[in-house]
């Protein structure tokens, strides 16, 4: 039998886990208690996040927007400061799983997962956002890009927690954009992501961050295409450029959602989507 | 370990296991086979329950975080009146075929509806993305759900 702890505090969940290395730790549940569901694996401790306090919140501090990692997909929907300050963020939580999913799967448990197709990551990697994390040493921070290692792998350490994430404001940036190409419009994995920022000035783009999910181990932000589109408007000829070399930049595999060579032609297609709205 | 929160209006104390699924103390230990055990992967929705007003899938929660909690499950929904409105729109709207997809649709509609009484067809879809159904092919769900909102409001008005 497992024994289940839900802490109130951070202190007291640094603490359980100082004292149990082992331990199996989750917030919502939609991805860690699935896995143990299929594995059968049955940990001595399973501890639940979702009752500590300092997890919670979406707040500015300094200049930036801290989310807790215990925030829920639904309450990061709820964000008005989201919603205007990092909107990329904001579109690509609005596609994860269904309402219940959102009612109870966390940014946090995103990050931990690390899925490359996890939709929140290539927004967190667009928007240059920061994971802090926590231990009975101390805290640190580390930028999304270095946090995400590989599928299922991160920098967490043993005794961390992800305690929230810091992400820039980015209502200047004129484009935020997010696709999510599934098997369904709803509780599909990605097979292809595209997460966007950019920044124009009278119609020519003065910055652009561009990054693809579900094509490659991690998240991966194209620096190649980000620079094609820097002093050139959004326009086709120069979007179908960018989605050549977006589409030979990819790392896609053949899985049972779609072929590598689906993938790697959706990837290029998407670019085109930041045309459209202008 | 003991838990107590309050299931369908009523406070419940309780020994359960710590790591035993919600769905299956709400079915087992409380009777209520309303809830259904569909895919034990959150895929499905047929477990959805309210806990905190929220639609959440029993199957991936555990007996301990019941703790504190306000739960309702499709055996309390017709306590709340945008419950009584699906219930009853279902019945008339012919949504229900062999049934066992009907509880989690009916909460996740019920909470929708109690966010959002006026809904537009788009959101009613959104909001029952979550509940598979094999039988129907989700037309007449749909409907029922637009019409129960049409109920609720000519009952406000």
């Amino acid at each position: 039998m497992t024994k289940v702890v839900l802490p109130r505090t951070l202190e007291e969940t640094l603490r359980v886990l100082g004292e149990h290395p082992r331990a199996v730790v989750y917030a919502g549940g939609t991805d860690v208690l699935v896995g143990l569901a299929r594995s059968g694996q049955q940990p001595e401790v399973l501890v639940c996040l979702e009752r500590v306090e300092e997890l919670k919140g979406i707040e500015e501090r300094k200049g930036r927007i801290w989310i807790g990692a215990g925030t829920t997909h639904a309450q990061v929907l709820e964000s008005d400061l989201i919603r205007a300050e990092a909107g990329v963020l904001w579109l690509a939580t609005s596609t994860i799983g269904s309402p219940q999913v959102r009612a109870m799967g966390t940014i946090g448990g995103n990050l931990g997962t690390a899925s490359p197709a996890g939709d929140s990551l290539g927004a967190l990697v667009v928007l240059g956002a920061e994971v802090e994390l926590a231990s009975e040493e101390g805290r640190r921070r580390v930028g999304v890009e270095e946090f995400l290692l590989g599928p299922g792998r991160t920098a967490l350490r043993k005794g961390e927690i992800i305690v929230g994430v810091w992400v820039p404001k980015a209502g200047d940036w004129q484009v935020h954009y997010y696709e999510k190409v599934g098997r369904r419009r709803a509780m599909a994995i990605a097979l292809v992501s595209m997460a966007a920022m950019v920044r124009l000035e009278e119609g020519v783009v003065q910055e652009a961050r561009v990054a693809f999910g579900a094509v490659g181990p991690k998240v991966m932000r194209l620096k190649e295409v980000e620079g094609l589109l820097v002093g050139s408007r959004l326009e086709r000829e120069v979007l179908e450029q960018a989605g050549k070399v977006a589409a030979r930049s990819v790392s896609p595999i053949d899985d049972i959602r779609a072929s590598a060579a689906y993938r790697r032609i959706v990837a290029g297609r998407l670019l085109l989507r930041l045309g459209e709205k202008r | 370990m003991q838990v107590r929160f309050t299931l369908n209006s009523r406070e419940v104390e309780l020994e359960v296991a710590g790591d035993e699924r919600v769905v299956d103390v709400l079915r087992e230990q409380l009777g209520l086979k309303g809830v259904k055990a569909g895919c034990g992967e959150g895929e499905c929705g047929a477990c959805t329950i309210l806990v905190d007003g929220q639609p959440r899938l029993s199957c991936l929660m555990l007996a301990a975080q019941l703790q504190g909690r306000e739960v309702v499950t499709i055996e309390g929904i017709q306590e709340l009146a945008p419950g009584r409105a699906v219930q009853e729109a279902f019945v008339a709207c012919g949504a229900v075929q062999c049934g066992f997809c009907t509880p989690g649709m009916v909460m996740s509609a019920t909470a929708l509806l109690m966010r959002s009484p006026r809904p537009t067809l788009q959101e009613v879809r959104e909001a029952l993305a979550g509940n598979i159904c094999r039988c129907s092919g989700y037309q007449k769900i749909v409907e029922a759900v637009v019409e129960a909102a049409r109920a609720l409001e000519g009952e406000i008005d």
